[in-house]
Parts: C-alpha cells; sequence; structure tokens
C-alpha cells in the first residue's frame, strides 16, 4: 500500500459551463491493481462524470487521473467501458459487435484469431448458443452480458462499468453479478464500478467510495470490505459483519451524504471497516464455541443466534429504508 | 380459395374491381354515340404516306378511310379503351425502332429518361452524402450552411434550367443538372439529420476504442445513419422523375417527357396516355428498388 496505486485520481474537479458551483471537486482515491471498486452516491453527485473521465469521455476541469504511471487525457484501449444503456450496434449480430472491438484494438490479427478471441469471452458470458443473433433479439440481461464481454475482450488494464445491471430485473442482475465476480476472479481485472444497489457493491467490491451529495460533491470515505472475498450471493446476508456494513453503508445514504454536502466532505477520504468489529466478535465466538468442544459445522446458527437485538432492529431499518433510497436513485 | 381470404387478397380483389369500374366507365364515355355517321361519309383513298402515319398513331388505315378523313377522326374524341390497348401493344411490340430525331421507340426514350436521372442523381449523391456527412458531424458547418440551403431548397429545379442553358450550353446536360439540383436537397438534408442524430453510446464506444475517423464514418455512422439516408435517396429519386418529365419537354430532343410533348403536338392521345401510364409505372419501380434498399439497411433497435 505504501507504493503509488494503479489508478491516482487527484484533485479532480469538474463545474459543468453556465454553472457557479462545482458537481464535485477535491476529489482523491487510488485503486491498485485487481481492486473492484464500486462508487456510490446520490444522483447528481457526478459518479457518472468521474467515470467518463476516467474514461476519457470527459474532461475534468481541473485535477489529474494517472493510471500506470501515465496521465489519462483521452479514451484509450486499456480502459474497457460498459454502459448502462448496453451501446451494442444493432446492425451487427452479437459476434460482430464484439469483433468490432477486438478489431479495434488487435487490428493486425487475421480472421480466425479475432474470431477465436471473440469465441473465448462470449462463451465467458455463457452467450454462445446467441452468438450469431442480432442485439433486438436478445433480453435486456443478454444484451448487458455481450456489453460485458466486449469489454472484457479487449483485456484491458483497467474495466469501467456505469451501473451495468440498473435496467435489469432482480433475478437476472444477481445470475450476472455471480459472472461478473466469477470473471473478475478469474482474469485478475481491476474494476472501478458506478451502482445505486448497496447489496449489489458489497457482494462485488474490495472497496466502496461514498460520494456525498452535489453540488460541491467529494468522496467523503472510502469503506473497505473485509467480508472473505469468496462470496456467495446466496449466503452473503450470513457472514458475520455484513449487517454492520450494510448499515454502515445505508446511514451515509440517508444522512450522512446530506451533512457531507457543499464541499463540507473532506478532501482526502478516510479509510473505514465497519465490518472488522463484527468479524472479530464472531471470530472470538468461534473460538470459545471450538474451545468448548462444540462442532464447527454449528457455526452457522451460533452466529445467527449472536445476532444481537440491535442488529435485528437494524436490519428492519435497513429493509424499509432500501426501497425509499431506491426512490431517491 | 384461401388467398382470397387474406387481406392481401381481399385488397387484390377490390383493386381489380376499381380498374375494371374504371376501364367499363371510360368506355362508355369514349364509344362513339351514332355508329352510322362516320361510315356514310364517302370512302377516302388515302396517299401511301398517310397509311404510314396513320399506322405509326396506332391506328386501322381501314377504318379511317372508311370513317373519313384521318384527321378528323384523330381530333374527334378521347381514345377508347380498346383503343389504348392496341396502342400499348403496338408501342411495347417494337420499343427500341429509331426512325429519326422525331420518331424514336418508347424503349429508347425511356432509356434516355433514365439515363440522366441516374446520372444526375449519382451526382447528387455523390455530392451530397459527403457534404451531409460534414454538415451533421459539425455543428459550425451546419449553422455556416443552413440559410444556403433552406434559400436553394425551395427553388423548383425548373427555374435553374435557363440559368442552366445559358451557361452549359447543351440541353443534354442541362437537363442532368436539374435531376442533380433537385435531387441534392433531399439526400443533403436527410444524410446531415441522421448523421447529427446517431446515438452518443456509439460514438462513446468507438471513441473508447480508439477507432480511426474513417473507420468510425464507415462502421459506426454510416450504417447507423443508413435508413435515413436511404429515406432522402427514396424521397430523391421521386422528385427526380417527377422532374425529368417537365425538363424533357422544355429541351427535347429525347427521353419520355420529350416523347409526351411530341405525341401532344402529334394530337396522338393514345400515345400520350401510354407515356403517362408508363412514367407511373417506372416510377412505381424505381421507389420499390428504393424501398427494398431501405428495409436492407433497417435495423430493429
Amino acid at each position: 500500500m505504501s507504493d503509488k496505486p494503479f489508478l491516482q485520481i487527484e484533485n479532480l474537479a469538474k463545474t459543468y459551463p453556465g454553472s457557479s458551483e462545482p458537481v464535485f471537486d477535491q476529489v482523491n482515491f487510488g485503486i491498485n491493481k485487481g481492486e473492484f471498486v464500486c462508487i456510490i452516491g446520490h444522483s447528481g453527485c457526478g459518479k457518472t462524470t468521474i467515470l467518463n473521465v476516467l474514461a476519457g469521455l470527459e474532461q475534468a476541469s481541473g485535477g489529474t487521473v494517472i493510471m500506470d504511471n501515465r496521465e489519462v487525457s483521452g479514451p484509450s484501449l486499456e480502459r474497457g467501458v460498459v454502459f448502462q444503456s448496453h451501446a451494442l450496434m444493432p446492425w451487427l449480430t452479437v459476434r460482430s459487435n464484439v469483433a468490432f472491438a477486438v478489431r479495434s484494438k488487435w487490428p493486425d490479427w487475421s480472421a480466425s484469431q479475432v474470431n477465436a478471441q471473440v469465441e473465448k469471452y462470449v462463451s465467458l458470458v455463457g452467450l454462445m448458443h446467441a452468438i450469431d443473433k442480432k442485439p433486438s433479439q436478445l433480453s435486456g440481461g443478454m444484451k448487458q452480458r455481450v456489453g460485458i464481454a466486449r469489454a472484457f475482450a479487449i483485456e484491458p488494464k483497467m474495466l469501467l462499468l456505469d451501473e451495468p445491471f440498473g435496467a435489469l430485473d432482480a433475478l437476472t442482475r444477481g445470475t450476472i453479478q455471480d459472472e461478473l465476480l466469477k470473471i473478475c476472479a478469474a482474469t485478475q481485472q481491476t474494476v472501478f464500478m458506478i451502482t445505486h444497489d448497496v447489496d449489489e457493491a458489497i457482494l462485488l467490491a474490495d472497496k466502496i467510495l461514498l460520494m456525498s451529495n452535489g453540488p460541491i460533491a467529494r468522496v467523503a470515505e472510502v469503506v473497505c470490505n473485509t467480508l472473505p472475498r469468496s462470496r456467495q450471493r446466496a449466503s452473503l446476508h450470513h457472514e458475520p459483519g455484513f449487517y454492520a456494513l450494510r448499515n454502515h453503508l445505508v446511514d451515509f445514504l440517508v444522512s450522512r451524504s446530506k451533512d457531507l454536502s457543499g464541499g463540507r466532505g473532506p478532501a482526502h477520504p478516510p479509510q473505514v471497516r465497519p465490518a472488522e468489529a463484527a468479524q472479530a466478535e464472531a471470530a472470538r465466538t468461534e473460538a470459545a464455541a471450538a474451545a468448548r468442544g462444540v462442532a464447527p459445522a454449528a457455526a452457522q446458527p451460533l452466529s445467527a443466534n449472536n445476532t444481537t437485538a440491535g442488529e435485528i432492529s437494524s436490519t428492519t431499518a435497513a429493509s424499509v429504508v432500501a426501497p425509499l433510497l431506491q426512490r431517491v436513485a | 380459395m384461401n388467398a382470397l381470404k387474406g387481406l392481401q387478397g381481399r385488397a387484390a380483389v377490390l383493386s381489380l374491381l376499381i380498374l375494371a369500374t374504371l376501364v367499363v366507365l371510360w368506355h362508355a364515355s369514349t364509344a362513339p354515340r351514332a355508329p352510322g355517321v362516320g361510315a356514310s361519309a364517302p370512302a377516302v383513298t388515302l396517299t401511301a404516306e398517310q397509311i404510314e402515319y396513320a399506322k405509326l398513331m396506332g391506328k386501322d388505315p381501314a377504318t379511317m378511310a372508311a370513317g373519313g378523313s384521318g384527321e378528323a377522326k384523330k381530333s374527334g374524341g378521347f381514345p377508347t379503351p380498346l383503343q389504348m390497348g392496341q396502342a400499348i401493344v403496338s408501342n411495347l411490340a417494337n420499343p427500341f425502332y429509331d426512325n429519326g430525331p422525331n420518331d424514336k421507340g418508347i424503349g429508347i426514350q425511356l432509356a434516355h429518361s433514365l439515363g440522366r436521372v441516374a446520372l444526375g442523381f449519382l451526382i447528387a449523391a455523390l455530392v451530397a452524402i459527403p457534404l451531409g456527412f460534414l454538415i451533421g458531424m459539425s455543428p459550425l458547418l451546419y449553422k455556416a450552411l443552413d440559410p444556403f440551403i433552406q434559400v436553394l431548397k425551395p427553388i423548383s429545379p425548373l427555374a435553374w434550367m435557363p440559368l442552366a442553358l445559358y451557361t452549359i450550353k447543351d440541353s443534354s446536360i442541362s437537363g442532368i443538372f436539374v435531376i442533380f439540383i433537385c435531387s441534392v436537397w433531399p439526400m443533403l438534408i436527410n444524410t446531415a439529420f441522421g448523421v447529427a442524430g446517431v446515438r452518443r453510446d456509439w460514438l462513446n464506444v468507438a471513441k473508447t476504442l480508439e477507432v480511426s475517423p474513417l473507420r468510425k464514418a464507415f462502421l459506426v455512422i454510416l450504417p447507423a445513419a443508413a435508413p435515413t439516408i436511404l429515406t432522402g435517396m427514396r424521397i430523391s429519386m421521386g422528385i427526380a422523375w417527377l422532374v425529368i418529365v417537365a425538363a424533357e419537354m422544355l429541351v427535347g430532343g429525347t427521353g419520355v417527357g420529350y416523347f409526351v410533348w411530341n405525341e401532344w403536338n402529334n394530337l396522338a392521345l393514345t400515345n400520350v396516355i401510354f407515356a403517362i401510364l408508363l412514367i407511373g409505372v417506372v416510377g412505381m419501380l424505381l421507389d420499390l428498388v428504393f424501398a427494398q434498399a431501405q428495409k436492407a439497411v433497417t435495423y430493429v433497435d
């Protein structure tokens, strides 16, 4: 951690023309190689603008972005982008859509080389059966999968995802999240992703950047996700520390993001690990239980029993707040 | 029987019925009322030239001789459906004869018109589509050229004719110029509109993939704007086919428009009507070609 991170963002700011106040300023954070970083914040805080600056599609009004010791000043094949609206070309088949990207990266490749690369990544997202279909014949989830395959197929140093599952239903979203998790684990991909979904962030991210409200938004806090990396969507909420982490994120979005708006957020966000205390506590109980001779198989109901009254009430609070948040988003 | 039950089948039957009704009405209103009048006149012997002229007019010299002077009969009335049918058959039986400047087969005339339209249209496309691309991609150019387009667009293409004749000094090329000037605007405007309307997302994809400008133009913008561009081309072709007839009437010489004018001067109404029908059918076929092309490039989003 002492050496410079793979991607370093310093004092990034953006003021749109005709506006007196910047949307965000003093944005500082770093992303290490192989890290999955999610950014959460309310609409209008400039998440998409930050992503577009990283992608090179927009110019920041101040600050620098340095990736791999080089300044980012325009679009590049080193950063793959998955767009919210999938952005597939409707006149091309799935194969040609991905091949368009592959040929852009490796113009000298032969047709068979391109095709092999295309098929590799299309099969990775499980769409080999639909490879010769046009996007209009695919469902929303399948289209987004093609978008992901296209971004991965150019083997970028970094992947940028702009709320890729926002338009999908919950079931499809879950399946694709699992796929994304698998692919990222296999490829050690560095990812920066925008999301509105707290659970999605906990499932996918190693670090979660919390943005305060705009204007003059900032990255107010960096939350380290200390839950074990081999997460499962089905059992994630049984992990010790899950609710501590979740409540921390929800609390931020509900109240603290407002308090830290208008430039009151810190320029250099502190790193917090809200799940750690609960994890340590769970580990202690487990060790104690093991010492008492209880079989380790009973660990799960034990940790469930261990849920304190306070945690239960905050869980219900979260489930009340979640739909509220979605409306806000 | 099943074919008749579908909407297509029923529409076809209705179309045929309407056609039949029109032909019957036409026949009823043009059929000679008193067949005795012409027959009672003394028979006139026709000279060899008159017989040939009558044949060229699609009329039977024998009945003309029996019915009095050919001139009187010809100007006597609107042709009947039967005479029309004979004219169509005789015109189509030998469409490519060439008996000098004022007497060419309809096929030759049509070929001249189509050639002019094709050439004028092609030049217009070569100018309008690249220029439309530039205008569509550059808001500055769009704003700068807009006043010119808005002023030049509503001018009737035939109004350019005197100027074209004076400067070009060749009637045939002037005709092509008129076709060019009338087909250029719809193509230009539609291309600019289509190119300007290419979705941001697709351009962003091209940008993040560092696609070269030429590759972007041909592989992203062109297919994305193709349906709009083809709509412009289809409109242009429709206008060009309208204008060529009028232009050829003015400049004369060859072409289906000149044919119409020439046959009017000959008072050969059957041939005029035949040419009118032919112009309609050819126009429809041209439109069909572009409709097919449009279908081929249209994508479902």
